[in-house]
């Protein structure tokens, strides 16, 4: 293995974890929202996390490369603050990643706590928990199926990603050439032998995680009846 | 101190229901919501609760207001010092039994009576549950957990709404001594939703009939038990009356305890743990009553009283018709077929022999007359 693929599937592995760990932290409050407002906002709210489903990734990289670019607002204003810029960076990559990925994470979640309902919520606070201590003494450990999927989906998803990576991130050996880019590139130069051993790295990673994740979610205790 | 007292004068709506109670209550023991079905009785607990939002108006107990809609006072549920008791009986099913409890303790107020989890274990008997999981549990043994754990909130105020609906017949007897004993051994009162009759009978010292979103009639229990068994409180097949009665004499051959209505008036009924002289409610349902214009002889039916025809109404849609007999000035209920009471002739004021399947009923509440 050359050190430039080793660069990349640590790079990718790195992304791929910062990413899943930043969306938790703001995802989760998102579909907590999400599963338990009665807003007029929950719609448009719920359309716009879901876009990045649907939107073909080069849209999104187009724009991302827009928005996180020099003259771009939130590019022009981490230029400001610390004089790098995001596009063809790494902290770029982390910020695409994660808007790409965010429907993988929201989703799950939000189902989890549908599927959950006011019903503990209420013993929870009539035993008198506050709102805070009910999200997390009740909500999270209540949902945990549905945060495992999450993390699994968006770690997978942040994985295989490729046309936004490429618009917004490029080819940069060691900052932002992941895996499924140097796939590409090994098969563009007929490095086939390369191209089998990464393919087969990231299927077999993907099965395992995936076996992983059904296991886990056996052994948490199915919630009866409700 | 198992009381409190509670004022009640809001309006929730929601959608085409509209609740309006307005009602204060001097809180002890056990007071009983009764109503039919859809009638409020939920909502207006769990408006007592605070879990309702949307309610206008004002809720008070004892000197604190918890709602106040004119000076924008809304006391959040975790704050109010009340202890609910659901339906379904709602564990954390994340945790087993020892960390429901738990999660109950670390958040109890302190504002109500000293609870320990020793007496809670003790009081429902759940020892040997602590280390489940809810999901493993029976309807029974859910609802001793649920009331232990809302109990070691050391709540003032203790809220139950249909505790026992999920269970069968003889879970809910086992589970109603539980309820029973709450308000004195663990010196809170309890607000108790039914639309059980015989929930009512066995438990309420106050009752609050509850009917369409208004409070039709409230005030000692003793006092509107005979309204109980008027529409809309209850359908024709529950129909009833409740009579009372004097504990005279335990057969323990036959497992009967025999029950005086009054002078010569005697009525068998299954072995009740009553002391002799100790003054019993027994509710007789309309359905287990038949009517004989002589003495019937050779019946299996043990309790023949005589009684007076006092009205016969009869049910426009159905074969039946309701009769109203007096036996020893007590009323009691009858439903017979439109045919029967016609071949026998009832009008009132005609003397005929009441034949009745008694459903006994234990409750002590009238010992000190």
């Amino acid at each position: 293995m050359t050190a430039e693929v080793f660069d990349a599937i640590w790079l990718t592995v790195q992304l791929a974890t910062i990413s899943v760990v930043l969306l938790l932290v703001l995802a989760t409050p998102v579909a907590w929202w999400l599963a338990f407002t009665r807003s007029r906002l929950k719609i448009p709210v719920e359309a716009l996390t879901t876009l990045p489903l649907v939107l073909p990734p080069t849209v999104l990289g187009f724009y991302l490369l827009i928005l996180l670019g020099p003259a771009g607002w939130l590019g022009s204003w981490w230029v400001s603050l610390t004089g790098e810029t995001l596009t063809f960076s790494f902290t770029g990559l982390v910020v695409a990643s994660m808007i790409h990925s965010l429907p993988f994470v929201v989703q799950p979640m939000r189902q989890a706590f549908q599927d959950m309902g006011t019903g503990p919520l209420e013993d929870a606070a009539t035993l008198g928990a506050g709102p805070v201590d009910r999200f997390f003494s009740v909500g999270l450990p209540q949902a945990k199926r549905g945060i495992v999927t999450a993390c699994v989906l968006g770690f997978a998803h942040v994985l295989g990603e490729f046309g936004v990576v490429l618009m917004v991130g490029g080819n940069i050996p060691g900052r932002t050439k992941v895996v499924s880019i140097t796939i590409y590139e090994s098969v563009e130069t007929l490095d086939y032998a390369t191209a089998h051993m990464l393919s087969a790295g990231l299927l077999l990673l993907s099965f395992a995680v995936l076996v992983g994740v059904f296991a886990v979610n056996r052994s948490i205790p199915v919630r009866a009846g409700q | 101190m198992s009381g409190g007292r509670l004022e009640l004068d809001f309006r929730l709506v929601r959608g085409r229901f509209d609740l309006a109670i307005s009602e204060s209550l001097a809180l002890d023991g056990v007071t009983v919501l009764f109503g039919p079905n859809g009638s409020g009785k939920s909502m207006t607990l769990r408006t007592i609760a605070g879990l309702e939002t949307g309610a206008e108006g004002i809720v008070r107990f004892e000197e604190t207001d918890w709602l106040r809609s004119d000076s924008n006072t809304f006391v959040a549920a975790h704050q109010r010092p009340v202890a609910h008791v659901f339906q379904d009986a709602r564990l954390f099913s994340h945790l087993d039994v020892a960390g429901n409890l738990g999660f109950a303790e670390r958040r109890a107020k302190g504002a109500g009576p000293d609870v320990s989890r020793q007496d809670v274990i003790e009081v429902f008997d759940i020892a040997h549950l602590l280390q489940r999981m809810p999901q493993g549990l029976s309807g029974g043994e859910r609802q001793r957990v649920a009331m232990a754990r809302a109990l070691l909130t050391r709540p003032r105020l203790v809220l139950m709404d249909e505790p026992l609906s999920a269970l069968d017949v003889q879970r809910r007897a086992q589970a109603l001594n539980f309820i029973e004993q709450i308000p004195e051994r663990f010196q809170v009162p309890v607000i108790y939703v039914t639309h059980h009759i015989d929930e009512v009978v066995r438990l309420a010292n106050q009752l609050v009939l509850i009917a369409g979103g208004r409070i039709e009639a409230s005030g000692r229990s003793a006092d509107l038990m005979s309204r109980l068994d008027l529409p809309p409180f209850t359908g024709r097949f529950e129909a009833g009356s409740i009579i009372e009665a004097t504990v005279r004499r335990h057969n323990a051959e036959f497992a009967l305890t025999e029950l005086e209505v009054t002078e010569g008036v005697k009525v068998e009924v299954p072995f009740l743990d009553f002391p002799v002289g100790e003054v019993v409610r027994l509710r007789v349902r309309a359905r287990d009553v038949s009517i004989a214009v002589a003495k019937p002889k050779g019946l299996s039916l043990r309790n023949v009283l005589p009684a007076r025809v006092e009205e016969v109404q009869a049910e426009a849609d159905t074969a039946f018709a309701e009769v109203r007999l007096s036996v020893a000035g007590q009323a009691v209920r009858a439903r017979v077929s439109r045919a029967s009471a016609h071949e026998l002739k009832l009008k009132p004021g005609k003397a005929v022999h009441a034949m009745v399947k008694a459903t006994a009923l234990d409750r002590r509440l009238l010992a000190r007359r």
